[in-house]
C-alpha cells in the first residue's frame, strides 16, 4: 500500500449549506415545472373555451395575500434566529424559532381556510385537480419546513448552542419557500 | 451486537431442572436468531457508502437482467407480426416494463450505484455526505421498483384496465424518482465538500467530474417529472379531463424514459471511459479541462434539450437548402443544433481528448484494464445511439413513431450498462478485495457488445422501412430483423448473465481461499488506489493531501526518483 502523507483534519466545508442549496434548487425546479404546465393549461383552456377558472369559484384574496405577508415575517424570524445563534443568544435564537413555527402553522391554516372558501370540486375541469396539486405541493413543502424548524429547535435544545450553519441552512430553505409561494401566489391567485 | 454468555453454574443447575433446560435452550435458540439477524441488520441498515453502492448495484443488475428478459419476449413477439406469440392483452404492460425497466430498473440504479461506492474513495472522503439519505434513497427506490412491477402485473400502467392499479403505477414511478434523487443529492454533496485537502474541483478524477454532471442533472429533472405526476395522478383519480387519464400519462411524462434524458443518465458511464485513458495509456490525462468541458457539455445539452421538447424535430422539406427561404431554415437549424448536435458534439470532445491521450508519442505502453475495454465499447454504444437521436429528429425521414426510437433507447442503456460492468470490474479490488482480470472479464464486453449491435442496429434499419413502434406491423419482409434483434437480446442476457457469475465466481473463491486483490491492480494514479482492498469502513487511515489530479502517480514518481537518485 502506498502511504500518502497525512493531512490534519479537515476544516468544516459547509456540508449542511450544499445540501441544503441542493434541495433549493429541486424546490424550485419543482415548483417552477408545475407552474410551467399550469400556465399551459391556462393557456389551452382559454383558447378552447375561454375561461380558467371554474364558474362559481371565487379567488380568496385575503387569506392568501395573508399568507405572502406572512412570509415577511418567516423570513425575518429566520433571519433572527440565525443572528442571535451567532452571538450565542439562546433566548432570543429559541423566542425566533419558536415565533417562525407559530406563523408557519397559521400559513398552513390559511392555505386550508383557502381550500374550504373556494370550493374548488378536484374533479372539476384541469382546474381542479391542478390546484390541488400545485397547492397541495406547497403544503407539503411548508410541513418539511417545520420538521426541519423542529429539527433545528431540538437540536439547539439539546446543547448545540451556536449551530450557526444549520440554522443558516434553515433560512435558506424558508427563503426560498418564500419565493415559492410568491410564484404559486402571482400565478395561481393573481393571474387565475 | 450483544453476545451472552452462560457461566458454568446455571448450566449444571439447568441439567437438574427440566423447565430450566427449557428456557435455557429457548434462550440459546434467540442468541443464535440474534447473532445470525444482526449483521443481516447492520447490512441492511449500514451508512458505509461502499454498502449502499452495492445494493444500488445489484439492483441495478436485477433489473438489467429482469429488462432483458422482457426485451427478448417482445423481441419474440415481434418475429410474426401478424399473429400474436403472447397474450395480447399483457403486451400494453410489457412495452411499459421495457421502457421504466431500461431506465428506472437498469440505466440509473447502475449509474448510481458507481457514483455511491467509487466517488467518495476517488475524492479521499471517509464517508458519502448525509449516507441515511442516500441510503433511504436506495430503499425508496427499490420500494417505488417493487409497487410498478405490482401494479404492471395487475393491469396497470398507461392501457392499464385497473384504475387503482394504473395509480399505483404513477405513483410507484414518482417513489422511484424521489429515492433516486435523494441519492443524488448525497452524491452531489460529497463532491462539493468532501473532497481531500488540495483537491479542487479541478483535480478531481474524471469519472468523480461527471458523477457530479450526473448528480446534477438528475436534481435538476427529477423534481419537474415528479411534479408532472404529481398532476397526472390528480387528474387520473379525479375527471380525466386535462391530462388524458391513462394514455396521458407517457404524453406528458413520457419524457423522462426516452432520449435525450437518457443522455444525462449515461454521463458516468462515458466518464468511466475517461477515467480509465491514464491508467491505459500510462500518462497523465491530457486536455484535462477539455475533457471535464467535453462531459459538462453532454449533461448540460441534454438538460437543455429536456426542457424544450417541442423544438427539435427539424421540419427539413428534403431537396436541400432553400436559398430563398434561409431564414426559416435557420431557425429550424439553431435549436435542432442546440437540443440534438451539442450532447453528440460533447461526446466528440471526450473521444478527441481519448485519442490525444492514446498518441503514439514517444514509447508508449498500453495497459489493457477492464475499465477501459468496458468504457469504450459503452462510450461507442451510447454514441451509436446518440447519432441515431440526431437522425430521429429530421422529421422528413418519417423514423418517429417507427421502431428506431426504441433503437435509440436500447444502445443508449446497453452501452451504459456495459460501462456500469466496467466500473465493477475496475473498482472490484475496493468493494470485495477480488480482482476481475482483464483476461477473463473483457471477452465479455465483447460479446455485450455484439448483444447490443444484434439488438438494436436491426430495429435501426427496421425502422427506416416503416416498422410501427409496438408490436404489429403487415410487411413480412421486417421478420428477419426482428429476428437478429431477438439474437442479440438473448446475446446481452447471456453476457449479463456471465458476467454476474464470474463477479459471484470471484468473490466466493476470495471467500474460500483468501487471495484477494493487491491494493493498485491497475496501476492507478487516483486516491482510491492508495487505501487497501477491500477498503476498510471509512476508506482512509488518514485523510491524504493532494497537490495534483494524478496524487498516487505524484507519490510513485517521486518514490522512482529517490530509488533512482540512492541506485546511482
Amino acid at each position: 500500500m502506498h502511504a500518502l502523507p497525512a493531512a490534519a483534519p479537515p476544516a468544516p466545508q459547509r456540508q449542511l449549506l450544499v445540501g441544503s442549496s441542493l434541495a433549493v434548487v429541486a424546490m424550485f425546479m419543482l415548483t417552477g415545472g408545475m407552474l410551467a404546465v399550469w400556465l399551459l393549461q391556462r393557456t389551452r383552456a382559454i383558447d378552447d373555451t375561454g375561461t380558467w377558472v371554474p364558474d362559481g369559484v371565487t379567488i380568496a384574496e385575503v387569506p392568501t395575500n395573508v399568507m405572502l405577508i406572512s412570509f415577511v415575517g418567516i423570513c425575518v424570524f429566520a433571519q433572527w434566529a440565525v443572528y442571535a445563534a451567532h452571538r450565542r443568544d439562546r433566548g432570543h435564537t429559541a423566542l425566533a424559532l419558536g415565533a417562525l413555527f407559530l406563523v408557519a402553522l397559521l400559513v398552513i391554516n390559511a392555505q386550508a381556510f383557502t381550500w374550504h372558501e373556494m370550493g374548488v370540486a378536484i374533479a372539476e375541469g384541469p382546474y381542479g385537480p391542478m390546484f390541488y396539486a400545485v397547492t397541495g405541493m406547497f403544503v407539503a413543502l411548508m410541513i418539511v419546513g417545520l420538521l426541519f424548524t423542529t429539527v433545528a429547535a431540538f437540536r439547539y435544545i439539546g446543547g448545540r448552542v451556536g449551530d450557526e450553519e444549520l440554522l443558516i441552512a434553515h433560512a435558506i430553505y424558508w427563503y426560498a419557500m418564500a419565493a415559492v409561494y410568491s410564484a404559486v401566489w402571482f400565478v395561481v391567485y393573481v393571474t387565475k | 451486537m450483544t453476545t451472552i454468555e452462560s457461566s458454568p453454574e446455571p448450566a449444571a443447575a439447568v441439567e437438574s431442572d427440566p423447565d430450566a433446560r427449557g428456557t435455557v435452550s429457548a434462550t440459546q435458540s434467540d442468541t443464535e436468531i440474534e447473532s445470525f439477524l444482526a449483521p443481516i441488520a447492520d447490512t441492511l441498515g449500514s451508512t458505509d457508502h461502499k454498502v449502499i453502492g452495492r445494493f444500488h448495484l445489484g439492483g441495478g443488475l436485477l433489473g438489467l437482467l429482469a429488462v432483458v428478459v422482457v426485451n427478448v419476449l417482445l423481441a419474440v413477439e415481434r418475429i410474426d407480426g401478424a399473429e400474436a406469440l403472447l397474450d395480447e392483452g399483457a403486451l400494453p404492460q410489457l412495452f411499459d416494463a421495457q421502457r421504466i425497466g431500461l431506465v428506472f430498473g437498469a440505466l440509473l440504479p447502475l449509474a448510481m450505484a458507481a457514483c455511491v461506492y467509487a466517488v467518495p474513495l476517488q475524492l479521499g472522503a471517509r464517508s458519502i455526505a448525509f449516507p441515511r439519505l442516500a441510503a433511504s434513497g436506495f430503499w425508496m427506490w427499490l420500494g417505488g421498483l417493487v409497487l410498478n412491477i405490482v401494479a404492471l402485473v395487475n393491469n396497470g400502467g398507461t392501457l392499464g384496465g385497473d384504475a387503482d392499479m394504473v395509480g399505483l403505477f404513477i405513483a410507484s414511478m414518482g417513489l422511484m424518482a424521489v429515492g433516486l434523487a435523494a441519492t443524488a443529492g448525497s452524491v452531489a454533496t460529497s463532491i462539493l465538500t468532501t473532497r481531500a485537502p488540495g483537491m479542487t474541483l479541478r483535480r478531481i478524477p474524471p469519472f468523480s467530474w461527471s458523477a457530479l454532471v450526473f448528480s446534477l442533472g438528475v436534481i435538476l429533472v427529477v423534481p419537474v417529472f415528479v411534479g408532472t405526476l404529481t398532476y397526472v395522478f390528480l387528474d387520473h383519480r379525479n375527471g380525466r379531463s386535462g391530462f388524458g387519464g391513462n394514455e396521458g400519462i407517457f404524453d406528458w411524462a413520457g419524457w423522462m424514459v426516452t432520449q435525450p434524458a437518457t443522455f444525462l443518465f449515461a454521463v458516468p458511464a462515458i466518464g468511466l471511459l475517461a477515467e480509465a485513458l491514464p491508467i491505459t495509456f500510462g500518462r497523465r490525462l491530457p486536455g484535462r479541462g477539455l475533457m471535464f468541458a467535453g462531459l459538462a457539455l453532454v449533461g448540460v445539452a441534454a438538460f437543455a434539450a429536456v426542457t424544450q421538447q417541442n423544438l427539435q424535430g427539424l421540419p427539413w422539406e428534403g431537396g436541400g437548402l432553400d436559398t430563398t427561404d434561409l431564414a426559416d431554415k435557420t431557425r429550424d437549424l439553431v435549436p435542432y443544433f442546440l437540443f440534438n448536435v451539442l450532447p453528440v458534439l460533447g461526446v466528440v470532445i471526450v473521444a478527441l481528448v481519448a485519442l490525444l491521450t492514446a498518441r503514439p508519442d514517444g514509447e508508449i505502453k498500453v495497459h489493457l484494464n477492464p475499465a477501459f475495454v468496458f468504457g469504450f465499447f459503452g462510450f461507442g454504444m451510447i454514441l451509436v445511439g446518440m447519432v441515431g437521436n440526431l437522425l430521429y429528429a429530421i422529421d422528413d425521414l418519417g423514423l418517429q413513431g417507427t421502431v428506431f426510437e426504441e433503437a435509440t433507447l436500447v444502445y443508449v442503456v446497453y452501452g451504459a450498462a456495459i460501462g456500469a460492468m466496467g466500473a465493477v470490474a475496475h473498482w472490484a479490488p475496493k468493494l470485495w478485495g477480488v480482482e476481475l482480470s482483464t483476461a477473463k472479464s473483457a471477452p465479455l464486453a465483447f460479446v455485450a457488445v455484439a448483444g447490443t449491435v444484434l439488438a438494436a442496429f436491426p430495429l435501426y434499419i427496421a425502422g427506416f422501412l416503416d416498422q410501427p413502434a409496438g408490436a404489429v406491423y403487415d410487411d413480412g419482409d421486417l421478420s428477419i430483423w426482428n429476428i437478429v434483434s431477438t439474437i442479440g437480446h438473448v446475446v446481452m442476457l447471456l453476457a449479463v448473465l456471465a458476467f454476474v457469475g464470474l463477479l459471484a465466481g470471484s468473490i466466493r473463491d476470495r471467500a474460500r481461499h483468501g487471495d484477494g486483490a493487491v491494493d493498485d491492480p491497475w496501476d492507478g494514479q487516483t486516491l482510491e488506489w492508495a487505501t487497501t482492498s477491500p477498503a476498510p469502513r471509512d476508506n482512509f487511515a488518514d485523510v491524504p493531501v493532494v497537490n495534483s489530479a494524478e496524487p498516487l502517480l505524484d507519490l510513485k514518481q517521486a518514490a522512482s526518483a529517490t530509488n533512482d537518485g540512492s541506485n546511482a
